[in-house]
């Protein structure tokens, strides 16, 4: 397939073949991948949780995004280039996996979540977002976010199980 | 280590892996992948809650906020995973007690692990002798941003050495 040529010529890069083919840079891209994807997840949930107004409630959810979220993004940046480089060593193999393939659709429903809640569900986010109540639509969202950020860890680990 | 302590290991794990649960955990495929997911989730609500104290001493967090507000949100989440992370690892050592207890990464791993719960037991105590402990009127305190240095070294390295346990079996 034209893909799988791609992938070839992705797998055959100086960068990929170094990481294949060195027994030390792998687990160390691993470990950056899993230290920075339990802060994305630990950090989205305290977001979640206020949203579903479960616990932060003494600070608005306007106030709490802004905090924690940052926080949120970068450690997703180093999870999506520690994750990349990974693929690439092995990246028609990665393709071709059950897990991987699940935990992007999920990384992609994650996104579309995140996409709805913020064009949709916190239009006058001035308004509730001060309050200690948050409305329907931001707690399914947040609920939803829970539920596919266990899963993508999940996912996750069924990589490492099915691949090598 | 010494060679009796070595050859007790020995028959520790000797003696674990025969018993029929972990008999039981070795022939169901599942369980350790799953066993480990729910291992790493709640490393990421300690991860992320202690991260949150941290950022908080040295200022770059809810610095509006008094310190008191901060331990009272997160340092529970600090502690109380941890029956979780017990628990899990429980499972994960009967499964492969050799691949475990007697791999260098695991060990450091334990050792790391026993410090940063003395440093959050630290923090907890300077909290409580010192009520301005961690204020930012001043700046931030240097005794604070140490510990929280510390402390964020610690549960990274403790992460990294629990990657790194598969890759020294």
């Amino acid at each position: 397939m034209e893909i799988d040529r791609a992938l070839g010529w992705l797998q055959a890069t100086p960068v990929a073949k170094a990481i294949s083919e060195n027994e030390l840079l792998f687990p160390w891209i691993e470990s950056v991948h899993v230290l920075s994807i339990v802060l994305v997840v630990g950090t989205i949930s305290i977001v979640d949780l206020r949203l579903l107004g479960v616990a932060s409630l003494d600070r608005s959810a306007r106030h709490l995004m802004q905090d924690v979220l940052p926080f949120t993004w970068g450690a997703f940046v180093v999870a999506a280039i520690t994750g990349s480089l990974m693929f690439s060593s092995d990246a028609v193999n990665y393709a071709h996996n059950f897990f991987f393939r699940g935990k992007l659709v999920l990384l992609a429903l994650a996104g579309l979540n995140m996409a709805v809640f913020h064009l949709v569900g916190i239009g006058n986010v001035a308004q509730w977002g001060v309050t200690r109540q948050t409305p329907l639509p931001a707690k399914a969202a947040a609920a939803v976010s829970l539920l596919v950020w266990v899963t993508v860890v999940a996912f996750g680990r069924g990589i490492g199980f099915t691949m090598h | 280590m010494s060679p009796v302590f070595t050859k007790s290991l020995n028959a520790i794990c000797l003696w674990i892996d025969q018993t029929p649960l972990s008999q039981a955990i070795q022939v169901t495929s599942w369980v350790v992948p799953a066993v480990q997911t729910v291992h790493i989730l709640a490393i990421a609500v300690v991860a992320s809650s202690a991260l949150m104290i941290d950022l908080r001493l040295i200022g770059i967090f809810w610095a509006d906020r008094p310190m008191k507000d901060v331990f009272s949100r997160f340092l529970p989440l600090v502690w109380w995973p941890l029956l979780i992370l017990v628990a899990t690892g429980a499972i994960m050592i009967i499964g492969e007690p050799a691949r475990s207890l007697k791999n260098p990464a695991f060990q450091l791993k334990m050792l790391l692990l026993v410090t940063a719960l003395i440093v959050t037991g630290l923090l907890q105590f300077f909290q409580r002798q010192n009520a301005t402990f961690g204020d930012l009127r001043s700046g931030p305190q240097p005794l604070a941003v140490t510990v929280a240095i510390v402390s964020m070294l610690l549960w990274s390295a403790i992460i990294f050495a629990g990657r790194w346990i598969a890759y020294y079996a």
